[in-house]
């Protein structure tokens, strides 16, 4: 008897769309938007943490000499730095971008696979941990860069170990979300809705997810590789044993170098949404944009080995890559010139989403001239492994992704909140993070031209003053960054009601839906025409 | 009041030399690859101005554009929006004239790349090896044959530990450094001993990855002498910002007088395997061995650092069967960061043994000879 009312409970919630509250809302829900949250605020935190990292690195790189840390502690935090930043801070967030917009840009209820969904983000926690856990073993965190190239990676303690694992549980989450995104792409499409008809950020998504799914197996391969040679007596790596060394370095490109496009397309997407909607104008060239960005993935998996121009290789080698690279030159500049092209005659308005976009381009395609500048083998041989890399990487995955990422928060925050931001701190936030940016790592190129190499704890005395001048920046950036979670945190609180449609030119279907968005979206798909 | 002229003197010298001091080390606000030494790194030089004037020139045309259309095609000023929406032909334009402007970048790199490949025909071959930390060098070929080194940091501990004022070198000085005779053509044969480093000196336009069981090569020219300096450009472990390398080019009559006394100095410390040392002697040498080699990981005082580097102190190596120590030393321990030493000539691996088993509180009083590193090999 009891078992009828039960299950008249359970069969009433369902029908009534209810949710859990509190605690379990987050740790069972299968709500897309829920779990998008869940992304980026996660991603924050590890944005945070990364950057606390990279503030030691630059405190100890104030001044020449060993000051604050000691160089194994240094190369722990160079390393962690770039993964922390990588696989918790930007990859989780366009993974959050993807959860709460896809569906309501295609016009679907949800991901395709609700409860993988869940899955896929709550697999993030477990991996950070190990990751920042690693520093308090003996011998701490893994020491060998973010690329942790054996044999150096093969001394390390267990604290190579648990990166390890924590790659193989990341790896298994961007899979499970990749076919997600793909399969929701697919198969969920509102009535009406081609391919072809899809907005750019689905598209760049769509191609990203086949990036990921393509390439996170690889990594996967190198890394167990790794541990089977550091714990189990294979010789993959060490050439004393048959092995070779250089492998691991092109199979970790083969999945390195995809994994810098699946860090910059998303970032195309958002930046084609953002620029159209402010310019009150259609993108200009869409169908050529959805093949830039197809052309761009699939150049991306054939120019790995220019990460290895100075590891040795015959010179047609050289040669092939130098010119696949260089090619990857002409997709992206054609992005850039239709987004100026769609700025063109357009009516602009500039509030802080088309603020970040605009610095986007105009800071990516400075961050894409040093990138053919590193495509020239011969210029490369000069700058490889020296700070002008440094400073080519942060322009396209600071000023690229981040600064997207910033332009898509701030673009639909009315939307996932329905409050408007504080558009005054907004705008505020962007011009101290372009000019602390650009103080941090514009003199970076000066360092790596004349001769700092990178990942080093001390430098020369030439190298002081620009040195100095980054750390200065850099502090200034990470700061500027609280003003950020500020302004969104103020956003939830509160502020002005956000309309359904707060940007006057933005033509996609998540602005047919109220502010914020009802926790269920579609649930009769939109026709589209 | 009186001035003290001469001293008054001595301080307006000083302002104004001092400037000029600091550009005879290096330009702490040099913006570009330094002074080109070779052929190779004048036509590096030349590509990235050529790369770089391009970029320019684009970037200004396309922001021109868009800065135009941000100033004057605004809300805010009444501008209506156009609807235009795409435009083949232009988009072939632009797509067909940066494809050209790359194949004229691809030109003259595609020589360098063929010119940096061709190792034929050298006057000398060194190779260099990458030890953690620090560059082996051995004269294989050529004028100089036979000649073989270690080269090491030269900047003292208390200058990076910033007990004393930096030097004008700060940690681009090595103890020996390669030295090379000007107008020949060098090639240097890269390898490691341990893990990846990479031998880069940039006023020759040269950087290669030192691979252990690899052999890569590059090769210069050096036209004028003077000293040339890089620093490993690979990570490779704690020391990696300490490695430099320091390439001297002489005139060809003062590297024949450097050959020869490298030669008779190579002579006079050849030694007899059989040679018995007495206890103290080889403590004496083992120290400094220990400095030059282990110190950097175990440190000076034996200590090692908890949890990554084990102590020599009290060690069950050190003070354990002799065998043992031995064969740690010269043969590492895989997966760790202790490296073989097989690379140390048998006296100062006997000696730093030695050392080792008698101090930090150790006192095996064992004395092991270069004979027993001999039978070892």
């Amino acid at each position: 008897m009891a078992a009828i009312p039960d299950h008249d409970v359970v069969h009433g919630a369902e029908h009534a769309h209810d949710h859990p509250t509190g605690l379990m809302r987050w740790l069972t829900t299968t709500n897309h938007k829920d779990i998008g949250t869940l992304y980026l605020w996660f991603s924050f935190i590890m944005f945070l943490t990364g950057g606390v990292m990279a503030l030691t690195i630059r405190a100890e790189l104030f001044q020449p000499g060993i000051q604050i840390v000691n160089p194994e502690f240094f190369n722990q935090l160079t390393t962690m730095h770039g993964l922390v930043m990588v696989f918790g801070a930007i990859m989780p967030a366009f993974v959050g971008f993807a959860n709460w917009q896809i569906p309501m840009m295609i016009g679907a209820p949800d991901m395709a696979f609700a409860r993988m969904n869940n899955w896929s983000f709550w697999l993030l926690p477990p991996a950070a941990l190990l990751l920042i856990a690693s520093f308090f073993v003996p011998g701490g965190a893994a020491a060998g860069g973010w690329t942790f190239y054996p044999p150096l990676s093969v001394q390390m303690g267990i604290g190579m170990d648990m990166m390890i694992f924590a790659i193989h549980i990341l790896g298994a989450s961007s899979i499970m979300g990749s076919i997600n995104i793909i399969t929701t792409i697919l198969n969920m499409r509102a009535p009406g809705m081609t391919l072809m008809k899809m907005p750019m950020f689905v598209w760049t998504w769509l191609i990203t997810a086949y990036l990921l799914v393509l390439v996170m197996p690889v990594l996967a391969g190198v890394v167990t590789m790794l541990l089977t040679d550091r714990n189990f007596g294979t010789n993959f790596f060490n050439a004393a044993g048959g092995g070779d060394p250089v492998l691991f370095q092109h199979v970790f490109w083969f999945f390195g170098h995809p994994e810098v496009y699946i860090m910059i397309l998303p970032s195309f997407g958002i930046v084609s949404e953002v620029i159209p909607a402010f310019s009150r104008k259609p993108l200009f060239g869409y169908s050529s944009m959805v093949y830039a960005t197809a052309s761009i993935a699939i150049l991306s998996c054939i120019v790995w080995a220019h990460h290895m121009f100075t590891a040795g290789m015959p010179v047609t080698g050289q040669l092939f890559f130098m010119y696949g690279t260089m090619l990857i030159a002409v997709p992206t500049g054609v992005k850039v010139f239709n987004w100026t092209a769609t700025m063109w005659r357009g009516s602009m308005t500039f509030e802080t989403p088309m603020l970040f976009s605009i610095g986007f381009i105009f800071l990516f395609v400075i961050g894409g001239f040093s990138g053919v500048v590193c495509a020239i083998v011969p210029i490369d041989v000069q700058v490889q492994d020296t700070y002008y890399v440094i400073a080519h990487f942060h322009y396209v995955l600071v000023s690229g992704s981040l600064f997207a990422i910033f332009a898509g928060a701030y673009y639909w925050l009315p939307k996932w909140t329905g409050h408007m931001y504080d558009e005054t701190l907004g705008k505020w936030h962007f011009w101290l993070s372009m000019f602390f940016f650009n103080l941090t790592f514009f003199v970076q190129h000066f360092l790596g031209l004349a001769g700092m190499p990178r990942r080093i704890p001390d430098y020369a005395l030439q190298f002081a003053d620009f040195n100095m001048i980054s750390s200065i920046g850099a502090f200034g950036f990470g700061t500027t960054q609280l003003l950020f979670l500020y302004v969104v945190l103020k956003c939830i609180r509160g502020g002005a009601k956000a309309p359904q449609k707060p940007w006057e030119g933005a033509k996609t279907l998540e602005w047919t839906l109220p502010s914020p968005a009802p926790y269920h979206s579609f649930e009769t798909p939109p026709l589209v025409k | 009041m009186k001035i003290n002229v001469p001293s008054a003197l001595a301080g307006v010298m000083t302002y104004v030399t001092y400037p000029g001091l600091a550009m005879a080390a290096a330009d702490p606000y040099q913006l570009n690859l330094p002074e080109p030494q070779t052929a190779i790194a004048q036509q590096i030089y030349d590509q990235h101005m050529l790369v770089l004037w391009i970029c320019l020139a684009i970037f200004i045309g396309v922001f021109g554009v868009m800065f135009y259309s941000v100033v004057q095609h605004r809300k805010s000023k009444g501008y209506k929006a156009a609807n235009f929406h795409h435009s083949t032909t232009v988009e072939i334009i632009w797509t067909a004239i940066p494809f050209l402007i790359l194949i004229g970048m691809a030109f003259p790199a595609t020589k360098t790349v063929i010119a940096m490949k061709d190792t034929s025909n050298p006057d000398i071959t060194v190779k260099a090896t990458g030890y953690q930390w620090k560059w082996g060098y051995d004269y294989l070929t050529g004028e100089g044959e036979g000649i073989g080194f270690l080269s090491a940091l030269a900047t003292p501990k208390a200058q990076i530990e910033n007990a004393a004022p930096k030097g004008e070198n700060y940690l681009l000085e090595v103890d020996k450094p390669l030295v090379v005779p000007t107008g020949k053509k060098v090639r240097v044969l890269i390898t490691a001993n341990d893990v990846l480093h990479a031998w880069w000196v940039p006023a020759l336009g040269v950087k290669q990855d030192a691979i252990p069981g690899f052999i890569r090569d590059v090769w210069f020219n050096i036209e004028k002498p003077g000293t040339y300096r890089g620093q490993c450009a690979e990570l490779c472990g704690k020391e990696h910002g300490f490695m430099p390398i320091v390439v001297e080019a002489v005139e060809p009559e003062k590297y024949a007088a450097w050959v020869a006394e490298q030669k008779t100095k190579l002579a006079a410390v050849a030694v007899d395997v059989n040679k018995e040392f007495g206890l103290d002697e080889l403590k004496a040498k083992g120290e400094a061995v220990y400095n030059a080699n282990c110190a950097a990981c175990h440190q000076a005082n034996g200590q090692g650092v908890p949890g990554t580097f084990p102590a020599i102190a009290g060690s069950k190596v050190a003070t354990g069967p002799k065998d043992g120590h031995i064969n740690i030393v010269m043969n590492g321990k895989s997966g760790t960061a202790m490296a073989p030493f097989k690379h140390l000539s048998d006296v100062d691996i006997a000696s730093v043994i030695t050392y080792q088993r008698n101090s930090f509180g150790n006192s095996t009083g064992d004395a092991v000879q270069p004979s027993e590193i001999n039978q070892h090999r």
